[in-house]
């Protein structure tokens, strides 16, 4: 094969520049202004500039398309001896088709929120934050080094605990924001360290630096806690902490469901499409480090497929539509890491891209019956929902769309990017790889029942919410369904940059993106048969669950209640979402506070070390008031006591000498 | 300009006597402008830091605006100051946070008006005063000149247990200085000169020299302070008025950490180098611990009184890990820490002036009745759990990157005070500023004037720290290479 030769500029552009910095100065001027003067007309600006954002990652692309890479720093960030950091850039086909992405989505969210936030009184504040968001996301994507992908890492995460907690006189709203940041923290300690092993064994922080390197600490073992350890696989380990807070993979999943407080388009943008998969982004974009300790590629793998596998466990039993979503999202990025895991960073990129326009799509659709049944005590339940094709056909054919796509029907985007992971699973070099195949087609038809579960109990029999909203539910405004119709066509066409070559497609996102991740890790024989076979297999799993879903929740309803009914255990079990959030309450918070006030605050602080200071105060008075008795005022007892403090000087003088 | 600059220490010091003289010779109920002398007065002295910034010479090694003169010459005792880049930030530092003293007490102090900014002058003089002194007898007064003001701020315009927290921060700090008074004579006796440019090339034998340094570095202990010789902290704080808070945040706990820079290290570095195992344990335990403790606290100000703990324990884990960049980290955390803490105690002190409560429970749901100010402690919020972007982030990042390169696992505990640090914080941040609002605080008054502002400046500094660095680490440079290379 031949390497493409790609044209580097080193230069500083302008127009590289702007896309990360319009939506920045919007969210500022926003922010300071908005609730004074733009009220509701803030979208406007922030709109504006995402769209010049999007257009100008249009330009780019087609710049990267054509053979160019744009790297450049913009100033030096921190300076410190052998430290020096700039915040620059870096477009390669990786990030700039990753960054494509997150405008051209972030651009259709801020058109949707217009409709779906409309009358909210923190309006402004909305539109700023989503567009700061917006910023650290692609500071994060366009990132040229490791501080930098930090900055824009603990950016995203900062807007999205002001998205979560958006409505935050909510208690369960505030107490979502304040969760997902702590887990993140937690994913992001390790993270950190990561980048301080990486200086310490690379020297460098960028990445053009740090790949020539990585041959050096190929064979390199460190000591830790008495076990020599593989130093790629530490550093990768360590970074990979930050990817399962961020990308939210088992055992740091747990804020994800409850960050669905937020309001939807949040839902969609940050905690679908973009933030989310950041982790699987930092993986691809540092994957020959990831490479080279097989141990570590085992550990992305099997994390991901057994987030993949419980989050679909979960997901059938969830009444909230937001929850369900937010389970089959864990679920998608557990595909994602496995498609890493097995050497398959193009269809893991891919699966991540298509991803992005299925699932926003699910979300804003989920968004717009919310908004129609906004008078409801809890709009996002299931249960009062019902017969909504009727009512709400744009949405319901969006939905459709979203459903088929991530269900993985031939033709529509989802198909496309998760057959490349399952097929490449398959034939991977890694023994695993069968594994993660068998793994990722059992949770494809989980995928399609739980789908279609809420698009039937969703838009199929007849509507049970008419007392809880006195009515029937309406279409959502034009400024709703038309994003919704945009995201549609991706959710079909996305998937068309990447038709592999035995039905005839020429695949292009691989041809783009190679350069960057490589091609794939597979065996050298791959059996054309063996391949279709694979394909019938994944499309029969994606028909079988939807065959279910509308038996269970269509044909025959009394069925519904089987399940739960008849496995009682397992079904609470699944229910309660596998206890984690008691687990870790028990385990965790609840020890550390019991600790710190018990231990820490009661005992340490308060009576042992205060009990010396106050102790040694109390001792000081003590003495002088004993030694106050000495203090007769009669000359002869003083002159007794000089004598006897000269004889005792003299003997210890002479005995010294 | 030739007298100024050539002089230029001693006016920064000094000019607030200026002040100081006016307002002894004004009425008592003029208190308008008492306030507006010592507002002005401060004003010029920070214009004469910033000016004192940019004359400083970055190429240079040793000390710059050297000034010497004949003192007490029985004693051989100089009046000896100058600065280099270790000790040149901490001045601007020193009058900015009096600035925001003056600006945040303007209305909330309402007795004995004179006496409290002739306190505060007085603490300026000091503050700079010891961060300029190279002579050890003039360091030590200016050192413990502050207490002085301090000791009064506290205990006449302090909380219900001002008298208690008073005299315990006294005695405490007092108790540590004793202790490097005796070291300072003994030098003295040895070598006959206060002298710190002479004194820091001697050389010890070396259990003389670890007493030296004990007797030294408790002193700056118990001012960082570190663990576990913290327990005056938090009761100072919480009795303090929030200029008390604001001072011995600001500057007074960074004179320790100062202290080991200048003195403790360079002057006795074999026996730093033997202890510095047992400074870094010390360092994170305090990291540690101060942040359990915070996890629990109930009082606003005690809870960032220990949050002061908790980040002062990366300064000095940046200090003891001898690393130049730890170390050029640790210089501007004190500088961050200053800013940002300072702030959240002129935060806390505004809502004290509304509701004269310091309960956490007491608050909710602020963010609706007083946005502005909740923006404000949202931004310190995220400097002082050090997100990027903000000064807490290059501080913390530069300590806990060059510490890794010296020590990995008092990096590995270290970094958990992050987790913990965004835990209590936005805990906190939470129950008073989200939720429903709660009637005690529903009707507040919005910020006034001079609140604004005293809540501006540190928030633009927050910023510029956080994305342009360079600037304040280049002082540091040359200075902090300089103190490395003479360890080795």
């Amino acid at each position: 094969m031949v390497e493409k030769h790609f044209e580097i500029v080193t230069n500083f552009d302008i127009y590289v520049f702007l896309i990360p910095f319009l939506p920045l100065v919007a969210s500022i001027i926003t922010l300071l202004f908005g609730k004074r003067y733009f009220r509701d007309k803030s979208h406007i600006l922030p709109i504006l500039a995402l769209f010049f954002s999007f257009l100008l990652s249009i330009k780019v692309l087609i710049e990267v398309i054509h053979g160019k890479i744009y790297h450049f720093d913009v100033y030096t960030w921190m300076f410190a001896y052998d430290l020096k950091v700039g915040l620059g850039f870096l477009v390669d086909p990786l990030s700039a088709a990753m960054m494509t992405m997150v405008t051209c989505v972030a651009f259709l969210i801020h058109v949707y929120s217009v409709g779906y936030m409309g009358g909210d009184p923190g309006y402004y504040r909305f539109f700023s934050y989503i567009s700061l968001f917006v910023f650290f996301m692609l500071m994060l994507v366009l990132s040229n080094n490791l501080a930098q992908l930090y900055l824009g890492w603990e950016g995203v995460g900062l807007c999205s605990y002001f998205l979560i907690g958006f409505w935050y006189q909510k208690k369960s709203a505030s107490d979502a924001g304040k969760k997902a940041f702590i887990v993140n923290r937690v994913g992001d300690f390790g993270f950190a360290l990561g980048i301080f092993m990486a200086f310490y064994f690379l020297g460098t922080l960028y990445y053009n630096e740090i790949f020539p390197k990585l041959p050096e600490i190929a064979n390199k073992y460190i000591g830790v806690l008495g076990y020599e350890v593989h130093v790629p696989f530490l550093i990768a380990f360590l970074l990979f902490c930050g990817a399962m807070g961020k990308s939210a993979q088992f055992p740091l999943h747990v804020w994800l469901p409850d960050a669905m407080e937020g309001p939807t388009p949040v839902s969609a943008l940050i905690h679908a499409a973009t933030m989310v998969t950041a982790g699987v982004f930092m993986v691809c974009r540092l994957h020959p480090l990831f490479e080279l300790s097989d141990a570590m590629m085992f550990i992305v793998a099997i994390i991901g497929a057994f987030t993949c596998f419980m989050s679909a466990t979960i997901a059938p039993t969830q009444f909230d539509i937001k929850r369900v979503i937010a389970y089959s999202t864990l679920s998608q990025l557990g595909y994602m890491f496995m498609a890493c895991g097995v050497g398959a960073f193009i269809a893991g990129m891919f699966h991540l891209l298509t991803h992005a326009y299925f699932k926003a799509l699910l979300f804003l659709g989920a968004g717009s019956i919310i908004h129609a049944l906004h008078h409801a005590p809890d709009p996002n339940d299931i249960r009062i929902m019902g017969g909504l094709k009727k009512y709400m056909p744009l949405t319901f054919w969006t939905f459709f769309i979203a459903s088929l796509s991530i269900s993985g029907i031939p033709g529509f985007a989802g198909f496309f990017s998760k057959d490349e992971i399952l097929a490449q699973a398959f034939f991977s070099k890694y023994p695993w790889g069968k594994f993660i195949w068998f793994v990722g087609w059992v949770v494809a038809s989980m995928t399609a029942f739980y789908t279609f579960r809420i698009f039937f109990k969703a838009f199929y029999g007849e509507f049970r919410g008419k007392e809880v909203i006195h009515g029937y539910p309406h279409e959502s405004p034009r400024v709703m369904t038309i994003p919704l119709i945009f995201l549609a066509i991706g959710s079909v066409f996305a998937g068309w940059i990447g038709i592999p070559k035995i039905l005839g497609g020429s695949n292009h996102i691989e041809q783009f993106l190679a350069p960057i991740l490589g091609h794939p890790r597979i065996v050298h024989e791959v059996s054309h048969s063996t391949e279709y076979l694979l394909m019938l297999l994944s499309i029969g799993a994606g028909l079988f669950g939807i065959f279910l879903a509308w038996l269970v929740y269509v044909k025959k309803p009394s069925l519904e209640t089987f399940f739960s009914k008849n496995f009682r255990p397992v079904y609470v079990f699944l229910f309660r979402k596998w206890y984690f959030d008691e687990l870790y309450h028990y385990t965790i918070v609840k020890p550390t506070l019991w600790i710190a006030r018990k231990v820490i605050r009661g005992v340490a602080d308060n009576t042992i070390i205060e009990g010396i200071v106050n102790g040694s105060a109390r001792l000081v008075n003590i003495t002088g008031t004993g030694l106050r008795i000495l203090h007769t005022g009669i000359i002869n007892h003083y002159s007794t006591f000089i004598l006897i403090g000269i004889l005792v000087y003299l003997l210890v003088y002479l005995y010294l000498k | 300009m030739e007298i100024l600059l050539n002089n230029l220490l001693s006016w920064i010091i000094w000019f607030p006597l200026i002040g100081i003289l006016i307002i002894l010779f004004t009425n008592r109920k003029n208190e308008s402008f008492i306030k507006w002398v010592s507002l002005i007065t401060i004003i010029i002295d920070t214009i004469l830091s910033i000016y004192l910034l940019i004359n400083f010479d970055f190429s240079k090694t040793g000390f710059q605006f050297v000034e010497k003169k004949h003192w007490i010459d029985f004693i051989n005792s100089y009046y000896f100051l100058g600065v280099d880049g270790v000790s040149i930030l901490f001045i601007p530092l020193s009058t900015l946070t009096t600035l925001l003293c003056i600006l945040i007490s303007w209305d909330s102090i309402k007795s004995m008006v004179k006496e409290f900014y002739l306190a505060l002058l007085f603490t300026n003089i000091a503050m700079v005063g010891t961060f300029c002194a190279l002579d050890l007898v003039v360091f030590y007064i200016f050192w413990e000149a502050i207490l002085i003001p301090m000791y009064l701020i506290i205990g006449i315009w302090g909380g219900p247990r001002r008298i208690y927290s008073t005299i315990k921060f006294f005695l405490y700090t007092f108790f540590g200085s004793v202790f490097m008074l005796i070291g300072i004579i003994y030098l003295y006796i040895k070598f006959g000169t206060f002298d710190y440019t002479i004194l820091v090339n001697q050389k010890y034998p070396f259990l003389v020299e670890s007493l030296l340094f004990l007797a030294f570095a408790i002193a700056f202990a118990i001012k960082v302070p570190m663990w576990p010789v913290h327990t005056w902290l938090p009761d100072a704080h919480t009795e303090a008025p929030t200029a008390g808070s604001v001072i011995l945040a600001g500057i007074l706990i960074k004179l320790g950490g100062y202290g080991f820079i200048r003195f403790a290290i360079p002057m006795f570095p074999q026996a730093a180098i033997y202890f510095s195992k047992l400074f870094l344990v010390l360092s994170v335990i305090a990291i540690i611990y101060a942040g359990l403790v915070c996890l629990v606290e109930d009082d606003l100000k005690r809870l960032i009184a220990y949050s002061s703990v908790s980040h002062m324990g990366f300064v000095t884990l940046g200090i003891f890990s001898f690393n130049p960049i730890a170390m050029k980290g640790a210089i501007l955390q004190m500088i961050n820490h200053g800013i940002v803490t300072g702030a959240l105690f002129m935060c806390v002190g505004i809502v004290y002036d509304r509701t004269h409560s310091r309960a956490i429970s007491y608050y909710g749901g602020l963010a609706t009745s007083m946005p502005i100010y909740a923006a404000f402690f949202m931004v310190f919020t995220l400097a002082s759990i050090g997100l990027p972007g903000t000064n807490g982030f290059i501080g913390e990042f530069l300590i806990l990157l060059g510490t890794f390169l010296s020590n990995k696992t008092m990096v590995v505990f270290g970094a958990t005070g992050v987790i913990i640090g965004a835990a209590y914080m936005l805990w906190l941040y939470q129950r008073v500023f989200f939720q429903e609002l709660n009637p005690n605080v529903a009707e507040m008054l919005p910020l006034k004037k001079n609140e604004l502002i005293a809540l501006i400046l540190p928030t633009l500094l927050i910023f510029w720290i956080g994305l342009y660095p360079n600037i304040f680490l280049n002082f540091m440079t040359t200075s902090v290479q300089n103190l490395l290379m003479n360890l080795r």
